[in-house]
């Protein structure tokens, strides 16, 4: 296969100019889940069409591309959609969040601040926060209208009744702006924070459910709480084991099947940089 | 302002059910109670009374003419008043007594007896105290004032009954046979609260088949066979 | 008697294609008023009390609704958000199968508390509370606050459904066969408690049943209702106990004496 065949970041004008009206819309609309009309794209669903879609229609030449799943650069899913936008679209391609102009992201926000300029593109699974527990989606539509969010409190009233705190860790869901109830996709609540008045545009795209949505720079975002359950982070007792980084989402990692574990940094990225700038370890 | 007044009612049935039968009532029943009086509706049985009591409570519906109560200082015709101001003058004018208790699952028969009063705005704690009073007058044994009346014998229900449409300060009360099921002792007593709601203003009107008591509270006996349409085809 | 009506109808109509759902309907509704709708399956009733509550678009004929603020509105031509939030704060609704009320996914206290954060509450503690003290009155036991309703019996649920309802302190109850498909000891309960609540609080209810026991019990007005039509209306025990249409007449001969 040849991908000078394949038009600049594979596809078609027509359709990158639709999925840009839907972008557009959707940082007109903060929160505001966009309907596009989602390509098959070369790749299963639920391995980032969605968010390569939108990666497509806003990526240019001169970009610097990074992928990350679940922190890291080196996973499947992450080399495979990087090398695919180095074949057809040529761009060039990092994991250094603080060199890249866009960042496709599965489940995770870099723990490196993001800056003016970036566009932070999430893979997002199911779009619709509402939808635990009202499965139609007529209904949510016309609950989003009319600003009907009881619904989404109900859901963080089971966690406290049945775990006694806000047990949701990941897909925490955040107001936008005052206004959209959103699924910010499966980042863990940690990230939350990090989406609040940030300086890079935060797109995201459901390839499956065909919806975008976003968040423009500098937008207030909201994680949903109650006033005596008020909204927390996970926090982890330990540093880092590599890079002995605190204040980083760390993840567990098994080391053999005598109970040996560790703690590391989620973010790659990030951890490496430490490493290199301390020079503790290789 | 008299506390009743009756102006040519007229009652038929008319029974669908049985190819539009008409059963003519009566027809031109007037009379006046005033304050204090207990008026007697006489006659055999079969010939209305019970349902020239219903009329006036608004219970039966009226065909012709005029039912004046003085509700709150104002005549109010019960023949044509709207649903909800006949709801006002059974709450605040016109008290009724009738021969079967209409009986309501799990409600105790202490707050059946209190249910007037308290609908009158009486403070629950007075309301249940007077019931108790009422109650024990009527000497129903205690242990059964906590108690639904439904199981109750006709007697027990009867006085429950009795006591509930004493207990309030209606301006008007209607009696349908209050001592029916009582014994002598009961309906001694029954009599002795018929002569206190006299002796207290009330206006009562009343059907009772016995005749030593009918003869004791009676002020007035009307014989209602005259304005029956029963008699008449007889 | 001096106030307003809390709700005044008038002429109001809905069809269904050619077919038809109710028609002529013109009634006030007072405050703390029960309005019995009764009559058989087809008769209208059910059709009426959602074009009443909204659930359905009327074809012609007004509906004006007191609001709490005392400003009169016609509901028929009211927007969406504003006629939710009046199902959510001013009114209630008690189905007649529970799971059309309820949700069935989450638990008896958040079933409850859901109004309450729908409204804004965003205090768990208080709103736990709130649903303990409704779960109370509705005589459901506390330690069930976190059960399910797929737990519960029909009679709970029913129960639980009411309460739900509740919460907000609604001024106008529609109630939709609330005791249809219960055992007989457990209508006689789930009765004794709408009576007392409806009665404690003063509410407003229009309630269509086809059983005249729970009019007769429940209701100070009942309007009979036969081919869309209202046939005849008025005190609830002058209808049941005086019928003057040979079709009420029918109805009310068809009650086994028990």
């Amino acid at each position: 296969m040849n991908a000078v065949t394949y038009n600049f970041a594979y596809l078609d004008e027509q359709t990158k100019r639709m999925i840009r009206r839907a972008i557009l819309k959707a940082i007109a609309i903060p929160g505001y889940q966009v309907p596009f009309a989602a390509r098959e794209m070369p790749m299963p669903y639920g391995w980032g069409t969605g968010g390569v879609q939108v990666t497509a229609a806003v990526i240019g030449p001169k970009d610097v591309l990074k992928v990350i799943d679940q922190g890291t650069d080196d996973t499947t899913n992450a080399v495979s959609i990087r090398a695919f936008f180095r074949k057809v679209a040529g761009v060039a391609t990092t994991t250094h969040t603080a060199e890249a102009t866009v960042i496709q992201t599965r489940h995770r926000i870099p723990e490196h601040p993001l800056k003016e300029g970036q566009i932070l593109v999430y893979q997002v699974p199911i779009p619709e926060p509402l939808r635990f527990l009202e499965p139609r989606e007529t209904e949510t539509r016309v609950m989003h209208g009319l600003e009907d969010y009881g619904l989404m409190h109900v859901k963080l009233y089971e966690d406290i009744a049945h775990h006694g705190r806000i047990a949701t860790a990941y897909a925490y869901p955040v107001k936008i702006a005052g206004r959209y109830v959103m699924d910010p996709s499966p980042i863990p609540k940690f990230d939350n924070p990090k989406m609040t008045m940030s300086p890079a545009l935060q797109l995201f795209g459901a390839g499956r459910e065909k919806r975008i949505y976003a968040v423009p720079p500098y937008t207030d975002v909201k994680s949903l709480d109650f006033e005596d359950h008020p909204f927390e982070v996970q926090t982890f007792s330990e540093p880092c084991a590599l890079c002995g980084a605190r204040n980083v989402y760390l993840d567990e990692v098994v080391l053999d099947d005598r109970g040996g574990r560790m703690f590391v940094c989620s973010d790659t990225d990030n951890c490496e940089s430490r490493r290199d700038e301390t020079g503790a370890q290789s | 302002m008299l506390p009743l007044r009756v102006r040519d009612i007229a009652k038929t049935f008319v029974m669908h059910l049985r190819g539009g039968l008409r059963l003519p009532v009566f027809s031109n029943v007037s009379f006046e109670v005033g304050t204090g009086e207990c008026l007697v509706l006489g006659g055999p049985s079969g010939v209305g009374k019970s349902s020239i009591l219903k009329m006036l409570y608004g219970n039966y519906g009226v065909d012709a003419g005029e039912i004046l109560v003085a509700h709150a200082g104002r005549p109010v015709d019960l023949a044509k008043a709207l649903p909800r101001e006949v709801l006002d003058v059974r709450r605040l004018t016109l008290g009724y007594v009738s021969q079967f208790l209409r009986a309501i699952p799990r409600v105790p028969a202490l707050e059946v007896v209190a249910d007037p009063l308290i609908a009158r705005g009486t403070d629950k704690a007075e309301a249940l105290e007077r019931a108790e009073a009422a109650l024990a007058r009527l000497n129903l044994p205690s242990e059964l004032w906590s108690l639904p009346p439904a199981t109750f014998s006709g007697g027990e229900q009867q006085r429950v009954n009795i006591a509930r449409g004493f207990i309030s300060d209606h301006p008007i009360l209607l009696l349908d046979e209050p001592t029916a099921s009582l014994d002598a002792a009961n309906r001694a007593v029954v009599v002795d609260m018929i002569e206190e709601k006299k002796a207290a203003g009330t206006t009562l009107v009343g059907i009772f088949h016995d005749e030593d008591v009918r003869d004791r509270v009676a002020s007035r006996i009307v014989d209602v066979s005259r304005y029956s349409e029963r008699k008449a085809r007889q | 008697m001096t106030e307003a009506p809390i709700l005044e109808v008038r002429d109001l109509a809905k069809h269904y294609g050619a077919r038809l759902g109710c028609t002529d309907i013109s009634f006030d509704l007072w405050p703390g008023e029960v309005l019995a709708v009764v009559g058989e399956s087809g008769s209208g009733k059910t059709t009426l009390l959602n074009c009443l509550s909204t659930r359905l678009t009327a074809d012609s004929g007004s509906v004006v609704y007191a609001m709490r603020d005392g400003s009169r509105r016609d509901l028929t031509t009211m927007m969406e958000a504003e006629r939710r939030f009046l199902m959510r704060t001013d009114w209630g609704f008690v189905h007649q199968n529970p799971a059309d009320g309820l949700r069935m996914g989450v638990s008896a206290g958040a079933n409850v508390g859901e109004r309450l954060m729908a409204i804004g509450d965003r205090h768990y503690g208080r709103i736990r509370d709130t649903a303990l003290d409704w779960l109370s009155r509705v005589e459901i036991a506390a330690d069930r606050i976190d059960d399910g309703p797929r737990a519960f019996s029909g009679g709970m649920r029913q129960r639980l459904q009411i309460a739900r309802n509740l919460v907000t302190a609604p001024r106008l109850v529609f109630m939709d066969e609330p005791t249809g498909g219960l055992d007989v000891s457990v209508q006689a309960r789930l009765l004794d408690l709408m009576r007392s609540l409806v009665r404690d609080l003063g509410l407003s209810v229009i309630i269509v049943t086809h059983d005249l026991a729970v009019a007769r019990l429940l209701s100070h007005r009942m309007m009979v209702m036969k081919d869309g039509r209202v046939i005849e209306e008025g005190l609830t025990d002058r209808v049941l106990d005086d019928p003057r249409e040979p079709y009420t007449q029918l109805l009310v001969s068809s009650i086994p004496q028990a």
